[in-house]
């Protein structure tokens, strides 16, 4: 059992994951230069924060195309699990593996803080240990974290319960509050906190850990 | 090989607030400039290319525009396409 870490050129939470999650959690980690094809014995893959590619042109735009992220479209339609985190929500909108769009902050500033969430769903392995409306405290470190997306597509999402989760005090002007959803089949979680930054408690806050326990089910 | 020169103007779509251009709204205010009832910022990709045609020049442009310079949940973008004109000796 063993989970991979896309390294894009300009990531930056790479090791911030690995840390979280073979340093606190004991999860085997490798990770996964974005120029592989190979996600052989994987469990699950995580797109770790930062500016892939420098995030040029859009955030995740060109990072779409990272020979990886074929792979990872197969894996996913095989039922593998993934998680996007920040930049790596961003290239999984971009991808098409999520549904809408993530774009400037209302307030225009990159926002560093802490913030308190609810779990709008449990119907998917990535928040099963929770309850609905369970509170959650996760940093965020965004600019581009608004999440924007039709009212069709809004619609969907609530029809699929593919809400994952939901901001209490909306920072950043995303539709509905949005702060992370899934696909409807429930394997891709994308979010734009950061829970590889609350797995250890050094750094104040565990809340982080059951999202990345359910990388391995 | 003709030589086509392009323009492809990416803007947000009109139901997806731009903040930057608030606040570029609010500063024009600032320098005394009144009046002014929109103001959205997008941005402008200047290429040139080779295609046999226009209208192969057109279909490579549009595939571009929908796949890679614009996110379509989000931004539109318009065209504006001539050929280069070859020089002569």
């Amino acid at each position: 059992m063993s989970i991979g870490v896309v390294v894009f050129p300009g990531s930056n939470c790479d090791r911030d994951v690995r840390w979280a999650a073979q340093g606190c959690l004991n999860i085997p980690t490798r990770f996964l230069w974005h120029e592989t094809r190979d996600l052989n014995g994987l469990d699950a893959v995580v797109l770790p924060g930062g500016f892939s590619y420098g995030d040029y042109l859009r955030c995740g735009a060109i990072a779409r195309f990272a020979p990886v992220l074929e792979s990872l479209v197969e894996f996913v339609a095989r039922g593998g699990r993934v998680l996007g985190i920040c930049n790596g929500f961003q290239v999984l909108t971009e991808l098409g593996l999520l549904p809408g769009a993530l774009t400037r902050n209302r307030s225009l500033h990159f926002i560093c803080e802490d913030a308190l969430l609810t779990v709008e769903s449990n119907r998917t392995p990535w928040l099963m240990s929770h309850q609905r409306k369970d509170a959650l405290t996760l940093p965020i470190a965004h600019g581009e974290g608004r999440y924007q997306c039709s009212d069709e597509t809004l619609c969907q999402l609530q029809d699929d319960d593919a809400i994952a989760l939901r901001y209490v005090n909306n920072p950043n002007g995303s539709v509905a509050d949005i702060a992370g959803i899934t696909n409807k089949t429930g394997n891709v979680l994308g979010l734009m906190p950061h829970p590889e930054r609350a797995c250890d408690p050094v750094i104040g806050g565990v809340d982080g850990r059951g999202l990345l326990q359910s990388l391995l089910g | 090989m003709p030589r086509f020169h392009a323009r492809v103007l990416v803007s947000l779509r009109p139901s997806v607030l731009d903040p930057a251009g608030e606040a570029a709204r609010s500063a024009a205010n600032r320098l005394g400039v009144e009046g002014i009832s929109k103001l959205r910022i997008g941005k402008v990709v200047d290429l040139e290319l080779e295609a046999d045609n226009e209208s192969e020049a057109r279909k490579q442009l549009e595939l571009l525009s929908d796949r890679l310079f614009t996110n379509p949940v989000i931004e539109d973008w318009s065209l504006e396409l001539q050929p280069v004109p070859t020089t002569t000796a």
